[in-house]
């Protein structure tokens, strides 16, 4: 079953949905699990070394403060595996710093160039719109390539 | 420099959360520890986490969505439970991370309310979800005439 980038990268309602639909979420804890189980030198909390931003240059170019590009070696391998893509607009809770907010608006840019099946959307704020959220995941889901429906 | 040796290596953490009229997390917790075989199980204010072998998490997760599926949701963690470089015991306040589970945790109602209706509705029906609002961009044209405007 296809691999779905979703964003924001830790929602948990996006991650069970695609998961619980029978599909792969591609979500931040699964880059954040390699690192910390990967042996090396100990840079709390996230692992992440001078080694990172170099690594984010295959996705931001060198004059992209390092900030957003350490954090695109971490979303950075997620975005090649996505085959499809769930963005949740304006997620109030993503708000961050503005190595975050470069990040979001760079990780989003480049699902869209990506060619991908992606299915925008805002959260729901009542029953009405939960009931449309839902079925409007269960039907992009079933319309992706190789799905079973 | 330190040398990094990590702990719980080859094992996955996954958050169990529930938002139930009929379960509460330690309902849900007394069910788990039946059925661990060996997997950790921590118990939370919103439900559990489990850390364990791929395969032995997904079993316990299944069991556990079969109790109410509706209501129980899933996500993976990064890191393990206690891990001090993110267990509140040591960075004390707030969890990074718990904002986020905070807000969802607001809108899971209408997500259970969705799940609930999706089995009787109409496979024809296409759904109008909440989608962002599209703004109008500055045409180019416009903005030309600004610029000349303001030249002349």
């Amino acid at each position: 079953m296809a691999n779905v980038f979703i964003f924001p990268t830790t929602s948990l309602i996006l991650s069970d949905l695609v998961a619980r639909f029978g599909y792969t979420p591609l979500s931040a804890a699964m880059q954040i699990r390699e690192i910390i189980q990967t042996p090396g030198l100990e840079s709390p909390p996230l692992q992440i070394t001078p080694e990172d931003p170099k690594k984010g240059l295959h996705w931001a170019a060198v004059e992209v403060p390092s900030g957003v590009r350490g954090r695109m070696s971490l979303y950075g391998p997620l975005l090649e595996r996505a085959e499809a893509a769930i963005i949740v607009n304006n997620p109030e809770y993503s708000f961050g710093c503005m190595g975050c907010a470069r990040t979001n608006e760079l990780l989003v840019f480049l699902v869209r160039k990506k060619k991908i099946p992606v299915l925008d959307l805002e959260y729901p704020t009542s029953d009405e719109e939960g009931r449309e959220f839902v079925a409007a995941i269960r039907r992009f889901l079933d319309s992706l390539p190789g799905a079973s429906a | 420099m330190k040398m990094y040796t990590p702990r719980y290596t080859g094992t996955v953490t996954k958050y169990v959360f529930v938002e139930s009229p009929e379960m509460t997390p330690s309902d849900l917790a007394i069910r788990a520890y039946e059925i661990s075989q060996g997997v950790m199980i921590k118990e939370t204010c919103f439900g559990l986490q489990v850390t364990g072998k791929e395969e032995d998490v997904n079993r316990i997760i299944d069991s556990l969505r079969a109790l109410d599926p509706v209501h129980i949701f899933v996500k993976d963690r990064g890191f393990p439970p206690g891990d001090t470089r993110r267990c509140r015991a040591n960075l004390g306040g707030a969890r990074p991370g718990y904002f986020g589970h905070e807000f969802e945790m607001g809108l899971i109602r209408f997500i259970s309310g969705g799940l609930t209706a999706l089995p009787s509705r109409r496979p024809d029906e296409v759904p109008e979800p909440p989608a962002p609002k599209r703004r109008e961009g500055l045409a180019a044209d416009r903005l030309k005439e600004i610029i000349e405007s303001q030249e002349s």
